[in-house]
């Protein structure tokens, strides 16, 4: 039987897979323009995302492995703009040679590629395809790093992959037992199973859940995380806990919309914000709070799927939200750090906001966000989609975790922001020595430029977070 | 089709927010130059205030203008969730709204006379407009979830001014105030979704009165907003953060907290919580009037062993707080329009008390009562207008803290009931111990021989007499004529009460 392969569709795949070979070719012949094939690219991807189209391929019957939604555009354009924005932050590391110029973007390329994937799979093979294909490159780009502290990122690298090949297994284990009970595989025909072979299809649901749950850095699945994200580059820890952590979403999104693991993704869901929201408060390392506070998001995000289909919306909106922000946070960090260098301590920070007063208010911007209060609008805007969705859908004591969560949450973002501000003071002299501040930093325009665009999405998105809602609903 | 009167109530919320804006943008050294504009929009702010306020005095406005918000506005914002972008005025928002406006002018014109330590004085202007922009937000919102949304904007902001400007152990007062409110209106996100759920509306307009919400519903819903409100009122024994924040705020920062801050949790109460489950409301009153009492009492007796003076007038707000939450357990029309007015006049006088300590401070540069003594010596008028807020605060008739204090207790005895009877008594007492604290203060601060930190401090000078001076005519005139808080509220405190006989 041949198919017919609907190639209007694919586009974006088409666009995101062309960039990484756009990039290898650039790196190949010119020697140079890696970045700005990359830039290319992935803008072709987003474009691509937005030309209309209704219908899927890969279809037997009514079912289609590639399924062509507004949902799925959107997230194509989220994972489009995230590897745009990861590549210009990673600009003035590569210029110094923390990298290599040719890989880390085509890494990078690869890495969105998979993002597309996830967005549009539709079947459980395609997704977790896509998944391997998104995260599969961030192993390397952890490790990559030339120079210093070489043997933090290799050990970084290292449990990142190991951890993650476990629950790749975990997940196609739980796929194929799905596909035993059941003999579904698409994701609109999974169903709960019945008579004998009920067991075996509630068992794999729950492996299918368990295995994605590793990809969000759900605890316990978590531990591999922090130390990740610590021991990479700042600009690909920034890709982690938004483009990974997105990817992963989507596909426990998908899982749990048709299946019954309401319990499973609830008792995830509490221990993953609460653990995380408590670790987080003894960091002092500003990547590692960074970390943890990504570790309790994915609580948020996974509450209301614990509600089932009900919930996916909320947790998909969430989760748009969330990656905005996080990603206006890592560049800030980027920017107030300076290339080839990592978060560093949470004290190297001291008065850096009364130095840099642009960059301090966008990191204030992206820390409030998080801990949902305004100026973050946006994050007060999914944090109300959470606890509203989960109240309708009688899920209200789930509801009182999240929001007593945020309190717990607000404690680490205050001090976090309440340091930008601290005046160093030496030992018996009151007022503020200008010495004492760190050196204002020198952002490359292709930073600042990033952070903008960011933050003005962000601030955009939490004015009129309709329009995300409206796409999401389809 | 948007009427001048809608674009006019808009404008009294965007127009302190685009002066934060503008004074961010301009450049760092034109720092007084920014602090003049911010009290120019504040100015602004409260013409366009009162201009709303008064508007059915001046054009007059058809139907009843008392029962029916004057100005309204809705236009939806965020349908997925339910949000509109609903606001209106009437008579229990209109004298805070003017409240609010007029202390962040004063504010705002202090700043640009003296800059406490610790930023930018350009800063610390802006937060304080966009605090009013919160502040004026949350009265007008006739959205639940609006409401919630403005709640949440003074949060941050007001961290900072505690933060930033604030005393010696400034962060921990900052960090205190900032937890225990999160918490609070986290509770309140609870609370708007239980009922915006089960109404399908957050249109506090059609809830007002319950909406035919079930028992349970209006039971939990009003816990949640009671606890949450209880936080931000405060409520003992929820208030333990409002004296260290008081304390370290900077005078900018302990106005603005005292003098309207705290309003929107009984605000909110009266509003949201006895407004959209009145059944509730009922439920838990005699829960409610026992802590408001144990409020008051606790607050005076604090009061009576305190030794610094900022933190004395923060426990003197738990007391006066504790009567306007009395009357609002009471759930009688007299023991609202008690709150509504203690609202107030605990804003003017509290706010004036706390312009006088910071001046006070930045004289002497201590707070401490046993160094202060004997101001009067030195400094008549200051003293003298110590004595002042200090009579007005304690209820002398004739001044505006006589109206909330008394009426609370008339209510509590209306109500009637042996409970309620031994709750009025209770909180008379409490009364009588307000006395004593504030007599006991004057008699510390301003009698005496003059202490070695009062020698030689200056008299109060023309702009502080400018700063002051409504705020005393204010504190006087509520006294004289509490119908000027008051006119205008029966009907829609009638409304919000009547839904249950």
């Amino acid at each position: 039987m041949t198919q017919a392969v609907n190639h209007v569709a694919l586009l974006p795949l088409y666009a995101a897979a062309g960039t990484a070979i756009l990039i290898l070719l650039a790196d190949l012949f010119l020697g140079r323009f890696q970045l700005a094939a990359g830039l290319l690219g992935a803008a072709a991807t987003a474009v691509c995302a937005l030309v209309p189209r209704d219908t899927g391929t890969f279809c037997t019957g009514d079912l289609c492995s590639w399924v062509v939604t507004s949902r799925a555009a959107l997230l194509t354009l989220v994972f489009a703009g995230l590897t745009a924005g990861v590549l210009a932050l990673s600009a003035p590391v590569l210029r110094q040679g923390y990298a290599p110029k040719g890989e880390y973007p085509f890494l990078l390329a690869c890495a969105m590629a998979g993002g597309v994937v996830v967005a549009y799979a539709g079947d459980l093979i395609t997704l977790i395809v896509g998944l391997e294909t998104l995260t599969l490159p961030l192993y390397v780009l952890v490790g990559l790093r030339r120079g210093r502290s070489l043997l933090a990122g290799a050990s970084a690298a290292v449990t990142f992959f190991l951890i993650s090949v476990v629950s790749t297994a975990v997940a196609l284990l739980g796929a194929a037992l799905l596909y035993a009970g059941t003999g579904a595989l698409h994701l609109v025909a999974l169903r709960d199973g019945t008579g004998q072979f009920a067991p075996l299809a509630t068992a794999g649901a729950a492996l299918l859940v368990i295995g994605f749950a590793f990809k969000v850095a759900a605890v316990p699945l978590h531990a591999w995380a922090p130390a990740t994200y610590d021991g990479a580059p700042v600009p690909v820890a920034a890709y982690l806990s938004t483009a990974s952590k997105l990817g992963g979403v989507l596909a426990l999104a998908a899982v749990v919309q048709r299946l019954d693991t309401g319990p499973v993704v609830a008792v995830l869901a509490v221990l993953t914000m609460t653990v995380g929201n408590l670790v987080a408060l003894r960091q002092t390392r500003m990547v590692r709070l960074l970390a943890w506070s990504s570790v309790a998001q994915a609580g948020y995000i996974l509450a209301p799927l614990a509600a089932g289909a009900a919930g996916v919306e909320a947790a998909l909106a969430y989760a748009v939200f969330f990656v905005l922000l996080e990603f206006v946070a890592f560049a800030a960090v980027a920017a107030l750090r300076g290339p080839g260098v990592d978060g560093g301590d949470l004290l190297a920070y001291r008065g850096a906001g009364r130095r840099n007063p642009w960059l301090g208010a966008a990191l204030v911007l992206a820390f409030a966000g998080l801990a949902g209060l305004p100026p973050g609008l946006a994050g007060l805007f999914a944090k109300v989609t959470v606890v509203e969705s989960l109240i309708s859908s009688g899920w209200g004591w789930l509801a009182g975790v999240v929001a007593l969560n945020a309190v717990i949450a607000l404690a680490y973002y205050v001090r976090a922001i309440a340091l930008l501000y601290t005046v160093p003071q030496s030992p018996g002299i009151s007022v503020l020595d200008p010495a004492l501040l760190p050196p204002r930093a020198q952002v490359p325009l292709a930073l600042t430029t990033t952070l903008l665009v960011g933050a003005v999405v962000a601030v955009l998105a939490g004015f009129t977070p309709q329009a995300v809602f409206d796409i999401l609903a389809g | 089709m948007t009427t001048l009167l809608q674009t006019l109530l808009v404008t009294v919320v965007a127009l302190p927010a685009a002066g934060a804006i503008v004074v961010a943008l301009m450049p760092a050294s034109r720092d007084r130059g920014a602090r003049i504009v911010a009290t120019l929009f504040a100015a602004a702010g409260l013409v366009a205030a009162l201009v709303l306020v008064l508007w059915p005095y001046l054009r007059g406005v058809g139907g009843d203008p008392m029962l029916e918000p004057w100005a309204e506005i809705d236009a939806a914002w965020v349908p997925a969730l339910g949000v509109d972008f609903h606001l209106g005025v009437d008579g229990l928002s209109a004298p805070l709204v003017v409240l609010t406006a007029l202390l962040t002018l004063l504010c705002c014109a202090y700043t640009v006379g003296k800059v406490p330590a610790g930023g930018s004085g350009r800063t610390l202007a802006g937060l304080l407009l966009v605090l009013e922009a919160g502040i004026l937000g949350t009265f007008l919102a006739l959205d639940l979830v609006l409401f919630f949304v403005f709640f949440e904007v003074v949060l941050l902001p007001m961290y900072a001014v505690i933060a930033g400007w604030g005393g010696p152990d400034r962060r921990r007062a900052a960090r205190k105030f900032v937890l225990y409110t999160l918490f609070g209106s986290v509770l309140l996100l609870l609370g708007v979704f239980t009922v915006v759920v089960a109404a399908g509306t957050g249109d506090m307009l059609a809830l007002a009165g319950g909406f035919g919400l079930s028992h349970t519903t209006q039971y939990v819903a009003f816990a949640l907003f009671a606890v949450a409100f209880a936080v931000k009122a405060p409520l003992w024994p929820l208030h333990s953060w409002l004296p260290d924040a008081h304390t370290e705020a900077p005078t900018v920062g302990s106005v603005i907290l005292a003098g309207v801050l705290l309003k929107m949790g009984t605000y909110g109460l009266i509003r949201v919580g006895v407004g959209v489950a009145p059944e509730g409301a009922v439920w838990a009153s005699p829960v409610l009037g026992i802590l408001a009492v144990a409020a008051i009492l606790v607050g005076s007796l604090v009061c009576l062993r305190q030794t610094e003076l900022k933190r004395l007038i923060a426990y003197s707000s738990v007391s006066h707080m504790g009567f306007v939450l009395l009357g609002i357990a009471t759930h009688t029309v007299t023991g609202l329009q008690a709150a509504l007015i203690g609202n107030i006049a605990h804003g003017v006088i509290t706010g004036l008390l706390f312009f006088l300590a910071g001046a006070i401070k930045d004289r002497t540069h201590t707070g401490a009562l046993a160094d202060l003594g004997g101001l009067r010596e030195t400094a008549p008028r200051l003293a003298g207008l110590v004595g002042f807020a200090a009579i007005a605060s304690l209820g002398l008739p004739g001044l505006a803290g006589f109206w909330g204090e008394a009426f609370a207790v008339v209510a509590a005895v209306e109500r009637g009931g042996g409970l309620w009877l031994t709750l009025a008594v209770l909180a008379a007492i409490g009364g009588a111990l307000t006395a004593v604290y504030f007599l006991r203060l004057l008699r510390r601060v301003t009698h005496g021989p003059a202490t070695p930190a009062v020698t030689g401090v200056t008299p109060v000078s023309r702009p502080e007499w400018w700063a002051w001076s409504p705020l005393i005519l204010l504190a006087l005139a509520v006294g004289l004529v509490p119908a000027l808080a008051l006119t205008g509220t029966l009907d829609p405190l009638a409304a919000l009460t009547g839904a249950l006989r």
